[in-house]
Parts: C-alpha cells; sequence; structure tokens
C-alpha cells in the first residue's frame, strides 16, 4: 500500500510536469497575438541567424534597442535547417518577423506566400547591382542583402604564375606543371556539378532561363537547349571520359579540395569557403578570373546571402526599420563581412573589403556574374540538369540530341 | 491491510512479543500514513490542482482563438486524470495514465496527423490557410510606382484614426487618411525640411507607431481620387512610397482581379486561384483532398511506375538482407561453435566489431571505397578496375546488399551463437545413436530449433530492413534516378527514402503524397508483421 500510493504521487507529478510543459506550449502560442493591438510597450523582433552571423549582429541590436527601445533577439539556429523550419513555421504564426537565408529560396518562398517584400526604396542605388538583381522577384524586392558569393580560379601560385583566358591554354599550363591533374573542379558521379559548370556553359553564350531587361530571369522561355547550349554540350563530351579526361565525375569536391591542397593540382574550380583550408594546407593562393572555354565571358552564378521579412510578421514596421536603416549601414555590413568572409553587399563595404587581395579576386569575377535564378522551378531544373551533364561527361555519341532531350524534359516539368 | 488477531489479555506477554507488538503497530501507523495521511493528500490535490489550472487556463486561451476540437480533447482529458487519481481503486489506472498521455502526445497524434496530411495537397505553393495567401498575393502584388518619388512621412493621430502627414516631392506638406485621398495641409510644422506635426493632431512617436504597427503597416492612403495613381503605404513608419495594387480581393464573390488585364481568379476548389483558362496564381493554401494522393499514387504514370518497382525493391532488399545476414550468420555460428575450434573467443569479438559501428558512419566509408576511380575496393582489390559501383542500377543493388551484409551479419551471428548453445546435447546425441548424419541433424534437429527462437528475430530484422533509411540514404542516395520520374526517385531507393526525398528534398515539397505514401508503408508492414507472427504461433505449435 505504502509503495503503491508513493508510485501514485510520482505519478502525479510526472503528469503534471507533462501537462504543464503541453499547456505551456499552447499558452504562448495563442497569447502571442493579441499584443500588437494594444499596449504602450514596444514590441520585440526575433531574427533568426546562424552561429557566425549572431556573433555580428550583437552590437547592432543592443544599439537599436538603446535607439528604438525594441528589443532584437538573435535566435542561434542551424542554416542547413532554417529554409524548412522557416517555411513550416510561419504559417502557424510562430515563425521569427527576420531569418537569413540564400536568395534562391525566394521564389519558393513567395509561392508558399511567406515572405513580404522589403522596401528598399532609394537605397536599393547604394547596393552592388547583382545583389539587388538577386532578391528581386516579379519586380519586387524580396530581402535585404549581406553578402555576395561566386566561384572562381583557386591557382596556387607555386605550380601556375597565371591563369590563361582560354580553358585550353589553362589546361596546357596546367599539364606543363607535372602535376597529377591540371584542373580540378568537385563534381558528383551522378548529378555532375551545373552550379560548378556553368561559367563554362556561359562561356559559349548559353543561359538557362532568358532574362529581363532588369536581370530578373523569365522562367516562361527556357533558353538552355539552344545551339550555343549544344555546343557547350559537345564541349562536355570532349572534356570527360572519352575525350580529355579533365572533368572527372569520380573527382568529389572532397577529393577535389584534397588533391588541390596537397600540391596535386595547380587550378581548382571552387569558392571562398575553400580558401582558408587551402591556406591552412601551406598553400600561396591566388584567385583568378575563371578561363573561356567557348569564347564568350565565364559568368558564374552568384549566390546572395539576404535577410527576409516573415510576411506574418507583426511586426512588419520595426522590422523594416531593422533591415533597411541598420542592417543597410556599412558598419554592419562590414561587421558581417569579417565574420563570414564573403564580399558585402552594400557598395561602401565592398569597396572597403577590397584591400584583401582574396575578397577582391572573387569580387573581381563576381563583378560579372549572374545571380542564380530563384525562380521555384529551379528544383526541376537542377536534377535534368545534372544528371544530363554527367552523362554526358561519361560519354555520348550525340551530345546535341541528349541536351535537346534534356530541355525537353524539362520544359515538360514547367508546364 | 490485514489486521492480525490479537490475543492480548489472555496471557502475560513476554519481552520480545511485546517488542514484535510494537513494531506491528509503528508498521501499521506507517500504512495508514502513507494510505490516506493528509501530506500525501496534500501533495496529490496541489499536483492535481496545478494540472487543473494549467488545463483551464489552456482551455480558455485555445477557446480565445476560436478553437474548438482540441479544448475539448484537453477537457476530457484533464477530468479523466482527476477522476482517475481522486477516486479510489482504480489501480491499473493509476500506473497507465502518464504513459497513456505520452503515448497519446508522441504516437497516436503523430499518427493521426499523418493520415490527415495524406488527406490534404500540403506541400510547396498550399502550406497555409486561405486568409495566409489571400493576404501574401495582395501584399506581393503591391507594385512600386516606377521612378515615383519617396515621401518622408509622420503618422498623426486623431480621435482614434490615423493620417499621414507627408512632404510632398516640393517641399509642401500634405495630410491623408485610409479614407481621405491626400490634401494641402498649409499649418503643418515643419522639423528641418519634413513636415512634423498639424495643430489638432497628435503626432506619433516611434514607440506609438510601434504598438500600432498592424494598423498602420495596412494604411493605403490614396493620392488622389482617382484610385489608379495608387496610394501612399510605408513599411517602416518613416518614408512612404507610391503603390498601384495589381490585384484586387473581392471577399464576397471570393474572387482575386488583376487590375491590369481585367482577368478574374476563382476558387477552384483545389487550394488555388484560377482564372477561367486555367491559369493560376502562384500561392495557394492548403485544402482537404480526399483521397487524390492515394489516386495520385497508383494512377499517374510517372509516379506509379517508379513507386511500384521501388515497392518491389523494398521487398526484394528486406529479404535478401534478411535471407543473406543470417546465412552468413548462422554458418559462422555453427563454425565457431565446433568445439574443435581454437581461440574461438577472439575471433567472436572479432565477427561483432561491424556491429559495434554506427551503421550510417559505415555506409560512408563503404560509399567511398565504392568510389569508381579512386575508392578502395577498384583500386585495390580489383587491381585499378573502373567499375561503376554506385551509378549502375543494378550493381548499386548489388553493393547494398554487400553493405548490409556486412554489417548485419554480426548480429545473426549472435543471435544464432546464443540459440545453437542452447540445444539441449542430448537430443543430438540421440540422432547421432539413430544413425542421422550431421547434415540430417543439422536439417531435422537443429535448425527447426533454432527457427523457433530465431524466427521473431528474423521478422523483426525484416521489418528493420523494410524501413533501413540510413544505409540506403548514407550510400547511394537512392540513386541512380529514374530517368522518367516524375518525382525524385531512385532504382536503389526503397520506400522510406522515397518518402523522405518526395516531403523533404528538392524545391518542390509534397508532404501529401509522402504521408500517403507512409500510410501505404504502415498497411505493409502491418500486414507482413502479423502474417509472419502467425507463422511463428505455428512453429511454436510444432514443438
Amino acid at each position: 500500500m505504502k509503495v503503491k500510493k508513493k508510485g501514485a504521487i510520482a505519478v502525479g507529478m510526472l503528469v503534471a510536469t507533462s501537462i504543464l510543459a503541453l499547456s505551456g506550449c499552447a499558452g504562448s502560442g495563442g497569447s502571442s497575438e493579441p499584443t500588437s493591438s494594444e499596449g504602450a510597450n514596444s514590441g520585440e523582433l526575433t531574427v533568426w541567424v546562424d552561429a557566425d552571423r549572431a556573433r555580428a549582429l550583437e552590437d547592432v541590436a543592443k544599439t537599436f534597442q538603446t535607439e528604438k527601445g525594441v528589443k532584437v533577439n538573435l535566435v542561434v539556429k542551424d542554416y542547413g535547417k532554417i529554409r524548412d523550419e522557416f517555411t513550416a513555421q510561419v504559417p502557424t504564426g510562430k515563425g521569427p518577423d527576420i531569418t537569413i537565408g540564400g536568395h534562391d529560396w525566394i521564389g519558393a518562398f513567395v509561392k508558399d506566400g511567406i515572405v513580404a517584400p522589403v522596401e528598399l526604396g532609394d537605397k536599393a542605388a547604394d547596393f552592388e547591382d547583382v545583389a539587388v538583381e538577386a532578391v528581386s522577384y516579379d519586380g519586387k524586392i524580396y530581402g535585404l542583402p549581406y553578402a555576395i558569393e561566386n566561384i572562381a580560379i583557386l591557382r596556387n601560385t607555386a605550380l601556375a604564375d597565371s591563369t590563361p583566358a582560354t580553358f585550353d591554354e589553362m589546361i596546357a599550363q596546367g599539364q606543363a606543371a607535372g602535376t597529377e591533374y591540371p584542373f580540378v573542379v568537385g563534381l558528383d558521379p551522378q548529378a555532375s556539378d551545373p552550379y560548378h559548370l556553368y561559367p563554362f556553359q556561359t562561356s559559349f553564350g548559353n543561359s538557362v532561363f532568358a532574362r529581363n531587361a532588369d536581370g530578373s530571369y523569365d522562367a516562361s522561355q527556357l533558353t538552355i537547349g539552344d545551339e550555343s547550349g549544344q555546343a557547350f554540350a559537345a564541349w562536355l563530351v570532349s572534356q570527360g571520359d572519352t575525350g580529355t579526361k579533365v572533368l572527372n565525375l569520380n573527382l568529389s569536391g572532397d577529393l577535389a579540395k584534397e588533391a588541390f591542397n596537397a600540391g596535386k593540382a595547380p587550378y581548382f574550380l571552387t569558392g571562398p569557403w575553400n580558401v582558408a583550408d587551402a591556406q591552412t594546407a601551406g598553400i600561396d593562393v591566388s584567385v583568378d578570373a575563371i578561363p573561356s572555354a567557348g569564347g564568350q565571358d565565364a559568368q558564374p552564378f552568384a549566390g546572395v546571402q539576404a535577410f527576409f521579412l516573415s510576411a506574418k510578421s507583426n511586426n512588419a514596421l520595426i522590422a523594416n526599420e531593422f533591415l533597411v536603416n541598420y542592417i543597410g549601414t556599412p558598419d554592419v555590413q562590414t561587421a558581417l563581412f569579417e565574420a563570414g568572409g564573403r564580399p558585402p553587399a552594400l557598395s561602401a563595404s565592398f569597396e572597403a573589403a577590397q584591400s584583401d587581395p582574396i575578397i577582391a579576386g572573387f569580387a573581381t569575377v563576381g563583378a560579372n556574374a549572374v545571380p542564380m535564378p530563384s525562380v521555384p522551378e529551379m528544383g526541376s531544373v537542377w536534377d535534368d540538369w545534372g544528371k544530363t551533364e554527367a552523362a554526358l561527361i561519361k560519354g555520348s555519341s550525340d551530345p546535341a540530341g541528349d541536351w535537346v532531350k534534356m530541355a525537353e524534359s524539362i520544359q515538360s516539368k514547367l508546364g | 491491510m490485514t489486521r492480525p488477531t490479537l490475543e492480548a489479555g489472555l496471557a502475560p506477554l513476554t519481552p520480545e512479543e511485546r517488542a514484535a507488538r510494537r513494531k506491528q503497530k509503528r508498521a501499521e501507523a506507517w500504512a495508514e500514513a502513507a494510505g490516506a495521511g493528509w501530506k500525501v493528500w496534500l501533495v496529490k490535490i496541489v499536483c492535481l490542482g496545478i494540472i487543473d489550472a494549467m488545463a483551464i487556463y489552456a482551455i480558455l486561451v485555445l477557446l480565445a482563438s476560436g478553437n474548438w476540437l482540441v479544448p475539448v480533447i484537453v477537457a476530457i482529458g484533464v477530468v479523466a486524470i482527476n477522476v482517475v487519481y481522486l477516486s479510489p481503486g482504480m489501480l491499473p489506472a493509476k500506473y497507465l495514465t502518464p504513459g497513456l498521455v505520452f503515448l497519446f502526445v508522441f504516437q497516436i497524434f503523430v499518427v493521426l496527423y499523418c493520415i490527415y496530411i495524406a488527406f490534404t495537397n500540403y506541400g510547396s505553393g498550399h502550406i497555409s490557410t486561405k486568409d495566409d495567401a489571400v493576404a501574401a498575393l495582395l501584399i506581393q502584388n503591391q507594385q512600386r510606382v516606377e521612378e515615383s518619388a519617396a515621401y518622408p512621412v509622420s503618422v498623426l493621430e486623431q480621435g482614434g484614426e490615423f493620417f499621414f502627414l507627408v512632404t510632398s516631392p516640393s517641399g509642401d506638406a500634405e495630410i491623408g487618411g485610409t479614407e481621405r485621398p491626400l490634401e494641402p495641409a498649409p499649418d503643418a510644422e515643419f522639423a528641418g525640411d519634413r513636415a512634423v506635426s498639424l495643430p489638432g493632431y497628435t503626432t506619433l512617436d516611434f514607440s506609438q507607431i510601434v504598438s500600432n504597427q498592424s494598423a498602420i503597416a495596412a494604411m493605403a492612403v490614396p493620392i488622389s481620387d482617382d484610385l489608379n495613381e495608387g496610394t501612399l503605404q510605408t513599411r517602416d513608419g518613416s518614408t512612404a512610397y507610391q503603390y498601384i495594387s495589381t490585384l484586387v480581393w473581392d471577399a464576397d464573390a471570393d474572387t482575386m482581379t488583376n487590375t491590369t488585364t481585367g482577368v478574374v481568379y476563382t476558387d477552384n476548389g483545389n487550394g488555388s486561384f484560377e482564372s477561367a483558362d486555367g491559369q493560376t496564381l502562384a500561392t495557394g493554401w492548403q485544402v482537404w483532398v480526399g483521397m487524390d494522393n492515394f489516386v495520385r499514387a497508383f494512377t499517374t504514370e510517372s509516379i506509379r511506375g517508379p513507386f511500384f518497382a521501388v515497392t518491389l525493391w523494398t521487398f526484394a532488399f528486406a529479404i535478401l538482407s534478411v535471407a543473406t545476414t543470417f546465412a552468413l550468420g548462422l554458418f559462422l555460428a555453427i563454425v565457431f561453435n565446433d568445439p574443435r575450434m581454437k581461440s574461438k573467443k577472439y575471433y567472436r569479438v572479432i565477427m561483432i566489431l561491424p556491429y559495434a559501428f554506427p551503421a550510417f558512419l559505415s555506409a560512408l566509408v563503404w560509399q567511398g571505397m565504392f568510389n569508381q576511380d579512386f575508392g578502395f575496393i577498384n583500386q585495390t582489390i580489383l587491381g585499378g578496375a573502373s567499375i561503376p559501383w554506385l551509378q549502375d542500377p543494378w550493381l548499386a543493388k548489388l553493393s547494398i546488399l554487400i553493405v548490409n551484409l556486412w554489417l548485419g551479419f554480426p548480429y545473426m551471428f549472435l543471435v544464432t551463437t546464443g540459440a545453437i548453445q542452447s540445444i539441449p546435447d542430448d537430443i543430438q546425441e540421440a540422432g547421432r545413436v539413430d544413425g542421422a548424419g550431421v547434415w540430417q541433424i543439422f536439417r531435422h534437429i537443429k535448425f527447426p530449433l533454432l527457427l523457433v527462437s530465431v524466427a521473431p528475430l528474423l521478422i523483426s530484422s525484416f521489418a528493420f530492413n523494410f524501413n533501413n533509411f540510413n544505409l540506403i540514404y548514407m550510400l547511394t542516395g537512392g540513386g541512380p534516378r529514374f530517368a522518367e520520374a516524375s518525382i525524385n526517385v531512385g532504382a536503389s531507393d526503397i520506400l522510406i527514402s522515397m518518402v523522405y526525398k518526395v516531403a523533404f528534398v528538392g524545391a518542390e515539397r509534397d508532404y501529401g503524397l509522402a504521408s500517403a505514401f507512409s500510410i501505404i508503408i504502415f498497411v505493409l508492414v502491418a500486414v507482413i508483421s502479423y502474417l509472419s507472427f502467425r507463422q511463428t504461433k505455428v512453429l511454436e505449435e510444432l514443438n
């Protein structure tokens, strides 16, 4: 009897705590709604950031609180999970007011109806063009850009003293260096890597979608399958397993990085994220323009990092104020640059960052980069695109035919 | 409490008896205190009181937000808890209630929610309610008038209504409200070149703006009587811009009208606005679609084809995995059980090693070893061969079976070793005396006895492999991809990895379809388990 009653008490406590926890959740959710309509105290801003960004934003959050009396809660999130959690939580009304993210999410976010436009107003001119183009969707700006990211050639200065202007010359020079590989780029056996190969594709004059006058993509006009694209397809075959074998599908991103860091290749096509490790490995790195394979300019994709505003934010006004007049200032953009090492999106900070030769190198290449399309259709494009490029690199007797077939398949999925 | 009958008064008690009686009395007092002592009651009442208070608060909050079902469930739950803990008896319920609460929250609710999702179109473009979709569409279609000026704005208040005091590009002050187009305000006072206040109105400071931001953000002040000129709106409370809305929402007619083209979009019942010629607006909402997802899974060719291929491979994979690992494990168990085998202990430890590594880690290591050009298997073992282990549909399947054999045989080895050792020697002895050979003893004595204890484990191993997500996702990622599939599925995908990819990989997510697939998996596993456990019962009855 004694033991049983004690058991009952323990059980009661357990239930109490569990119900407490449960109703705690329910309570906070319901009560968060009415506060915005009344009350003299200002609201609070919730901002989702990753760990690096959180450190860089601490100061501006404090400034905002002293100047505007609004507390900014910086919630640290794993970057890889932000997109899914934002999509899941905004509709419930429990999402943040602001989140960081990549500009290529915008299309899906707009389709889901979870982001609100940010009015940069005349400040749009203070940002780098490519950054504003990237966060524009359907003529409206959906985020405050803070960093631009693109790939370029990393050159091991001990193995090669320059990067020539054409791909063939670069390979010749790479072979002259006598290393295991003349040039490396990380690919995937099944999906190749359309992102990393895109500069070569654009050097043939090809692009995925036609572009509008304002730089945005017109998802209704797929131009990937045109003649310049077919020429690129033939080039892929010529550099693949049945050709020069310069492009190797089995050389994954990690293996390519390892080869470059071990001094086994003079040239490495990659982004700023691999520079630090190469330098740690003792490689003296120079960042150079991407050589042209097809005669025209090799334009990589630019990825832009931005702050997005939730469509269901109860604090839209202060969130806008915080973004445009606080995050969009040189001090904050420079702080973000120092935390992340990616060229800032605000022109003033962008200029200031050029003193670092690595950043200047990426920025020079980025100057002629094109923003990655953010239309939601890109999801289906990447699949077919990568698969076809992989097949071409493995070898094909009819590259142009395969390429056109891919374009048709993409077109059918776009509807 | 059974009270031993006392025989007090009949005979004088010995000191030992007296001590025993004292002990007994103390014990009874303890039992009494524990049984109905006021302290226990107090704790109980306080705990229940807290639960009840929280529940009532939760119910009130939920009712306030217009929800009906959840508060009713919470109310029933909390009444049940009170009944269980306040009434005497119901001992099993007192123990089971917390478990039931957790079971409900973490299992039954999740399953029910998954079933619910399977009957909706929840997925990319359909993630929220219709109200949200309308709001999002309207805000997305506020177009700033090109080349229009920025108006510095001060928000004024009069009689509970808000007004914009703007400074026009020419430097004059103008005032307007939602129902009142802009008009000159010559009396306005300026701070610098910015109009900040007007007699008769109160200027809001930033914290007041913040407190009323929903109302202010929703304000649209007409520039003039002509609505085509657009409205002034502010996004930050300090600057207003001229916007033109390209979509107009008619709540009564339930339609969206594009003001530039005049196209009318109506609710098509599938969670989207659709025009007469079949164009839909991008942002939709979540609706109940009935059996649609199941119908799609079985009738749309580009989904059905891969779905059937994946289902077939899932069965093949699960059955072959169990068969190969069991065969190898059994073989090794018999070999290492032979008394003539020396240093068995050390071999056994080595045999169990693959079991000790986390499976997903092993899968990643194997993925590297299977690399066509740089992998250990092609380079070292096969002397520089170029076999596309993970790129060919059949080789990818073979690779998965090889890796799963490596991962799974130690477990089978362990359980069969145990089972073999528990088979009594005298039965085998008797077989030998009757003239049975080694094979006959194994086939007719050891193996059937073994199956009795191992068969349930084989079934659970089958169920585990049926949903062995880690191995597939880490080793091949499901690839190589089917060419003609409209969903992201590959030749080595099993059902569970397919569900994951449909729901969470890529830009186009379809949670509804993924939930429908999950339910199909659930039904499959349930049926198979039922059938096989019935089969095991037959095995048991044999003995």
